[in-house]
């Protein structure tokens, strides 16, 4: 336990600056997920191995030289491509069936991709260096990488993005029709398994420019994927499916709720606080609904 | 009735002498007995109650962890066991390490019990994929927060009292294969008193159609919190015996192993057949004897052809084999079947 957070205010600057920053990478972690819960009514367990995939892409174009701001770029086009083959591989067998289906699914997803990284890229911690330096604020009391700044930068971007494409394109209008009523798009005329494919692989995408921004800004590892699929569950089940700016609310305060556990518990119980607050998250929610004699479906 | 005395008397005198018949397969066999009643206590949720739960490793984990701490704190200062070399400063006399087995296994099945009291009215009032997740997220929040307490080890792991010098080199392996299989006989008997009674039709409603069975007049929260208690205890149990077996506890890759114990009881239950008697113990023991064969010919690939798997169950085999048998021969099941009712239903398939 370590209580200077209390006594030192620029440690709670410093917490919650790191927090936001860290929070909208998970939102857009999450609004990927929003896409396909509502779409295809699929929670993916395998979100944060794609997510961690992303990260390896951008790694590894550290590795050869090129500067890993630019899988930010490349990683989201793999990833789509990614997605739409899981898609037809795996998940279009599971679209209807029972949600546990596909959730015990995905988890399989999860648990191979996972080991399938751990082969090609090996068990170590990596981290790609993008060389941005850091802004001090405040006297040096507050330290901030710049790369922080920009992950934030770009995800914000590529939110914005992607809000326009699903208001103003043909496909965006497809997909949203889809999540509506599936049935009734079909009938004027919606292939819906190529929406489908489409939402997976968009959402693939998503999770591939947020990893290549995790990779830059913090570091990776095969077995960190399922932390980020709770992270994202978590902002959506507080937000709701299809409200954007609570996405981007809950993502922020979920940041800056683990920069604080981080430093009041200590690192070590990090993850599992988030773990926690998901379990309370989701009995207040149990609470709150049963009083309306309302139940979760 | 006759036949199934005989069943049973067979698969006891079995399970009996199964040890000396094949004593290179002690081990194995012990893990089987502790996987079989994984499977059949999840299926008490996941198959008859409809509550996917993947949080019943929480209760092997505790139960893990609480028989060891009995075992060694009855006697010794737990502090100083579980800092590096600990273990080898102390040992336990036969009658202690006995004695501390005993209680440690009462309070490894009576405490995740009393837990599982106390948070089901909080977790069970979920529903469907929040329930999935959410308990999800409860074993991997306990395998992260059991790896940071130092008092039982932390990081570092645990380990567990080593078996005392008696009885020859054979008589660990006895030791933990009979109590395993007792743990089997017993959940066994317990489960299927339960599924005998009225208990299980209640179940079965909670499944089918929650509301309509309150409407019903069930009171469907005291249900399916004694279902998850009935759970929790043979979980803690067979927590308790797996970790003497293994000898060694780590928080997240032995005790709270949600990537591992936790899948494979899920899997075993729905490769065996959800919602039967003997679903899961003919999930577990295929599961088993795959599992076995695949560790040890493809080292190193077992994630890799366990992920697989899990998709392959999960979306061609999502009824079992139980469920695949009683298609095939629905006589056996005690299913009046009408000819012309089968035919029109393989006509609308």
């Amino acid at each position: 336990m370590d209580f200077m957070v209390f006594q030192y205010p620029m440690i709670t600057v410093q917490a919650c600056l790191d927090g936001i920053l860290l929070g909208i990478l998970f939102a857009l972690i999450a609004y990927g997920m929003a896409l396909q819960w509502g779409v295809m009514n699929i929670i993916n367990i395998a979100q944060g191995d794609l997510v961690i995939l992303g990260g390896y892409i951008a790694y590894f174009m550290y590795l050869y030289g090129i500067h890993p701001a630019w899988g930010v770029i490349v990683a989201p086009i793999i990833m789509y491509f990614v997605g739409v083959g899981l898609y037809k591989l795996v998940i279009n067998k599971v679209v209807d069936r029972d949600l546990f289906i596909s959730i015990l699914a995905t988890f399989g997803i999860s648990i191979l991709f996972m080991q399938l990284m751990n082969f090609a890229f090996g068990a170590d911690v990596v981290l790609a260096n993008s060389g941005y330096g850091t802004t001090f604020l405040f006297d040096s009391a507050v330290v901030l990488p710049n790369s922080k700044i920009f992950s934030a930068f770009i995800s914000i971007l590529f939110a914005i993005c992607l809000v326009i494409y699903m208001k103003k394109s043909k496909l965006g209008r497809a997909i949203r029709a889809t999540a509506q009523n599936a049935r009734a798009a079909k009938i004027l005329g919606v292939d819906t398994e190529k929406v489908y494919a489409a939402t997976f692989g968009l959402n693939a995408a998503l999770c591939g420019v947020a990893g290549a921004l995790i990779s830059i800004t913090f570091t990776i590892h095969p077995y960190m994927g399922l932390p980020y699929t709770i992270r994202s569950f978590m902002i959506v089940i507080v937000a709701g499916l299809g409200n954007l700016p609570g996405v981007a609310m809950s993502g922020m305060g979920l940041g800056v709720f683990e920069e604080f556990a981080d430093y009041i518990l200590g690192t070590e119980f990090r993850i599992g606080s988030v773990f926690l607050l998901l379990v309370l998250i989701l009995v207040y929610r149990r609470f709150k609904l049963s009083r309306k004699r309302e139940y979760l479906k | 009735m006759n036949k199934n005395i005989i069943l049973y008397a067979a698969i006891l005198i079995f399970g009996l002498a199964a040890p000396f018949i094949f004593p290179a397969f002690k081990v194995q066999l012990s893990i089987l007995c502790v996987l079989i009643v994984l499977a059949t206590t999840w299926n008490i949720q996941g198959g008859e109650m409809g509550y996917n739960t993947f949080g019943n490793i929480l209760f092997y984990g505790l139960g893990m962890y609480l028989c060891a701490s009995v075992q060694v704190g009855m006697f010794f200062p737990l502090a100083e066991w579980t800092e590096s070399g600990g273990e080898k400063t102390f040992v336990h006399t036969p009658a202690q390490f006995f004695q501390g087995m005993a209680a440690g296994l009462v309070v490894a099945a009576v405490v995740p019990t009393i837990v599982a009291g106390l948070i089901g009215y909080a977790i069970l009032g979920l529903r469907g994929h929040y329930f999935a997740i959410c308990t999800l997220g409860l074993g991997v929040a306990a395998g992260e927060i059991s790896g940071g307490i130092e008092i039982i080890g932390a990081g570092q792991g645990f380990t567990t009292p080593p078996f005392p010098n008696v009885g020859g080199l054979e008589a660990r392996g006895e030791f933990f294969y009979f109590l395993s299989f007792g743990a089997l006989v017993l959940t066994f008997i317990a489960v299927r008193a339960i599924y005998s009674t009225r208990f299980r039709l209640i179940l079965n409603a909670i499944r089918d159609n929650e509301d309509k069975a309150e409407a019903m007049g069930i009171e469907t929260m005291k249900y399916k919190i004694i279902g998850w208690m009935v759970s929790a205890f043979f979980c803690g149990l067979a927590g308790g015996i797996m970790g003497g077996l293994v000898g060694y506890i780590d928080s997240t890759d032995v005790a709270f192993d949600g990537r591992e114990m936790g899948v494979f009881m899920v899997l075993m239950a729905i490769l065996g057949g959800k919602g039967t008697l003997w679903g899961p113990v003919i999930g577990a023991t295929v599961f088993h004897i795959f599992k076995e064969g695949f560790w040890t010919f493809f080292l190193g690939w077992q994630y890799v052809a366990l992920g697989v798997l899990i998709v392959v169950i999960v979306i061609y085999f999502p009824e079992g084999i139980m469920g695949w048998l009683r298609e095939k021969y629905p006589e056996r099941f005690g299913e009046v079947v009408d000819e012309a009712d089968r035919k029109a239903q393989v006509e609308l398939k």
